[in-house]
């Protein structure tokens, strides 16, 4: 019973959230802001893709931005192939989905039986490889240079584009809440907490592992769609290391093993990193606001080992406790008083 | 009667040291076996080789006939060779339910399923809850696993073990760092499931009267080989081991040392 009170609370929670969230464009009528929001919503995509792999699977990957970039460069390459609809728009995220699919279940079956350290490593060399195919084949991407391209006339609205990311962001947080509720999402925490015992139960972890890496590159990919719509630009920084970074410190920050953790993460980063690059223009030591970030994700991991979301709810179990000690105690007090 | 379980000059080898060196054994369905030896005799060492932890070095391990060098430890517990680990490996940030039900999932091959929520497969927890009942862990279903005392871990090891049921159980020391008052517990445990009749139990233990309680046969080894494999009338007789082994040691106990 007092579960099921806890996570109506929750839910109550989630919905005041969302109702915010969907009011926010009319009442706050600000161009920056809702920008702002969509581009939390789509890190926070990202971020939670990023946590399938490292906060419940214990996986880590340098290698992250390579579907971000499957999926960028998918839209972005078929919406400026074809006419720029809806239908091409949806088309792309589903073509970015198979092929980031695919090249995760590849990548995932021949390199995750490897030592967890040789698969960052590889993880770091495979993007690298595929981002030097972005800078290289010119005649597709436009290298480093990258280009522009149409989005959907319907996205011309900022705010029927928050809507869209938004619904996003709602739909791929039930389906991995779900996903990692289920008994095979137990078994990716398994695998995280205790892969040679999990083994030894008669599971075969290799196939979890790459069930993660397939679930995480996919969602990732649909990341990348949205982003380079976003933008209506795309090029070869969608693949690049400062997007496998940003979703882990994101990830880190807002509490590794949780759904939430990466939405407060990127949240956090995404706010910090907008103001801090206007104090840029006073200050120009703020340009280099990845040093501050060096320097909060080197405080995150000694002070707050378990993120945001994960001292928060720590401290909340801890004062339940406490105050379930204190009921007791209380009980017991009557009980000497009542004879 | 085809042996269960065979071995055959099974060795292996770390660096210059057999830690296991050619041990030839076999044992019969529904058997009770229990492993003796001193520390370091190579018991445990013995243990991987036979679920698949490690590799032999030379020999091979027979299940039922079959050879199982070409399976790895995931399949030889899907086969029907479970075990408990001396040194208390459970899933730490879990709670005790959770352990067990992970077994209890592997058992009802609950392997791959995604749509629903776990809460739902309520035969798994049900399942798991009994199993901790039987080893007195029932009201602490909720604590995390890592916050238990010793003992408690030790419980909880074994009924992961339990929870797989799997046809031949080896237990590595179940009573391991036990105080003495928990070790009744476990003993009213094995002997419970020994006496249900339908398991095959392999037991390395050092507490002589819990062996001598419950084994239809001993076998003893020493630095790594195969000392002597017989009833415990035989092996508490056998001079051999009598001189080796239980010489100075035996009173009632052996020394405990783990
Ligand atoms: N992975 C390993 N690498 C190197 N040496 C090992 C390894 N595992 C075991 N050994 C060595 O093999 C020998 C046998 O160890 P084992 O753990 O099997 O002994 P045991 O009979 O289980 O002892 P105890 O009663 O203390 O549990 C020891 O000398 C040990 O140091
Ligand atoms: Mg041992």
């Amino acid at each position: 019973m007092k579960t099921s009170n806890l996570v109506s609370k929750y839910h109550v929670l989630f919905l005041i959230i969302l109702l915010f969230l969907i009011a926010f464009p009319f009442v706050a009528d600000s161009r920056t802001l809702t920008i702002l929001f969509t581009q939390i919503f789509i890190f926070s995509i990202l971020a939670m893709s990023y946590d399938i792999l490292l906060g419940y699977t214990g996986i880590v990957s340098f290698g992250h931005a390579m579907f971000f970039g499957i999926g960028a460069y998918a839209t972005a390459i078929l919406l400026n192939t074809f006419e720029p609809t809806i239908g091409v728009f949806i088309g792309s995220i589903a073509v970015g989905i198979v092929l980031s699919g695919f090249v995760s279940f590849l990548v995932g079956l021949l390199t995750l039986r490897l030592k967890s350290h040789f698969f960052a490593m590889l993880t770091l060399a495979i993007s690298g490889l595929l981002l030097v195919v972005a800078e290289k084949w010119r005649t597709v991407t436009k290298g480093n240079d990258g280009f522009t391209f149409r989005a959907p006339d319907i996205f011309k609205d900022r705010i029927v584009f928050y809507f869209c990311v938004l619904a996003c962001l709602v739909i791929v947080f039930l389906i991995l809440r779900r996903f990692v509720q289920s008994p095979l999402g137990r078994l990716l925490i398994a695998v995280r907490e205790n892969e040679q015992r999990t083994r030894s139960l008669g599971f075969k972890t290799l196939h979890y592992k790459v069930i993660a890496s397939v679930v995480a590159g996919v969602i990732a990919s649909l990341a990348g769609s949205l982003y380079a719509v976003s933008l209506r630009f795309v090029n070869t920084s969608v693949m690049a290391m400062d997007i496998t970074l940003d979703a882990l410190l994101m990830t880190i920050i807002g509490g590794v093993g949780t759904l939430v953790g990466p939405i407060v993460g990127s949240v956090v980063i995404e706010f910090a990193q907008h103001y801090l690059s206007g104090l840029a223009r006073d200050f120009p030591i703020f340009e280099r606001w990845i040093i501050f970030f060096g320097i909060i994700y080197i405080l995150a991991v000694i002070f707050f080992p378990k993120g945001i979301v994960g001292s928060i709810l720590q401290a909340l179990s801890k004062w339940k406790s406490k105050h379930e000690d204190r009921k007791i105690f209380a009980l017991e007090k009557d009980k000497e008083h009542s004879p | 009667m085809e042996p269960i379980i065979r071995t055959k000059d099974l060795s292996i080898q770390f660096g210059g040291h057999k830690a296991v060196d050619r041990v030839n054994f076999e044992m019969p369905e529904k058997h009770f076996k229990s492993i003796i030896g001193p520390n370091g005799a190579g018991k445990t060492t013995f243990f991987n080789l036979l679920s698949g932890e490690l590799r032999p070095t030379e020999g091979d391990v027979f299940f039922k006939g079959e050879s199982l060098a070409k399976y790895s430890s995931v399949e030889r517990t899907r086969k029907g060779l479970g075990r408990s680990f001396q040194i208390t490996n459970v899933f730490p940030n879990l709670t005790v339910l959770e352990n067990v039900r992970l077994a209890v999932q592997s058992k009802e091959k609950v392997r791959f399923h995604f749509i629903k929520s776990y809460r739902s497969y309520k035969k798994i927890t049900e399942e798991a809850l009994v199993i901790l009942d039987q080893v007195l862990l029932l009201n602490k279903g909720e604590a995390i696993a890592s916050q238990l005392s010793h003992g408690e871990k030790r419980k909880l090891e074994i009924a992961m073990l339990l929870a797989l049921d799997t046809e031949v159980l080896l237990l590595d020391e179940p009573t391991a760092g036990m105080s003495l008052e928990e070790v009744p517990t476990i003993l009213d445990v094995i002997r419970t499931i020994k006496q249900r009749g339908n398991k095959t139990i392999l037991l390395i233990e050092h507490k002589m009267d819990m062996i001598l309680d419950l084994s239809d046969s001993i076998m003893v080894l020493f630095n790594g080989k195969l000392l002597a494999d017989g009833t415990p009338t035989e092996i508490m007789n056998n001079e051999t081991v009598q001189n080796a082994y239980l010489g100075g040691l035996y009173d009632g106990e052996l020394v405990e040392t783990s």
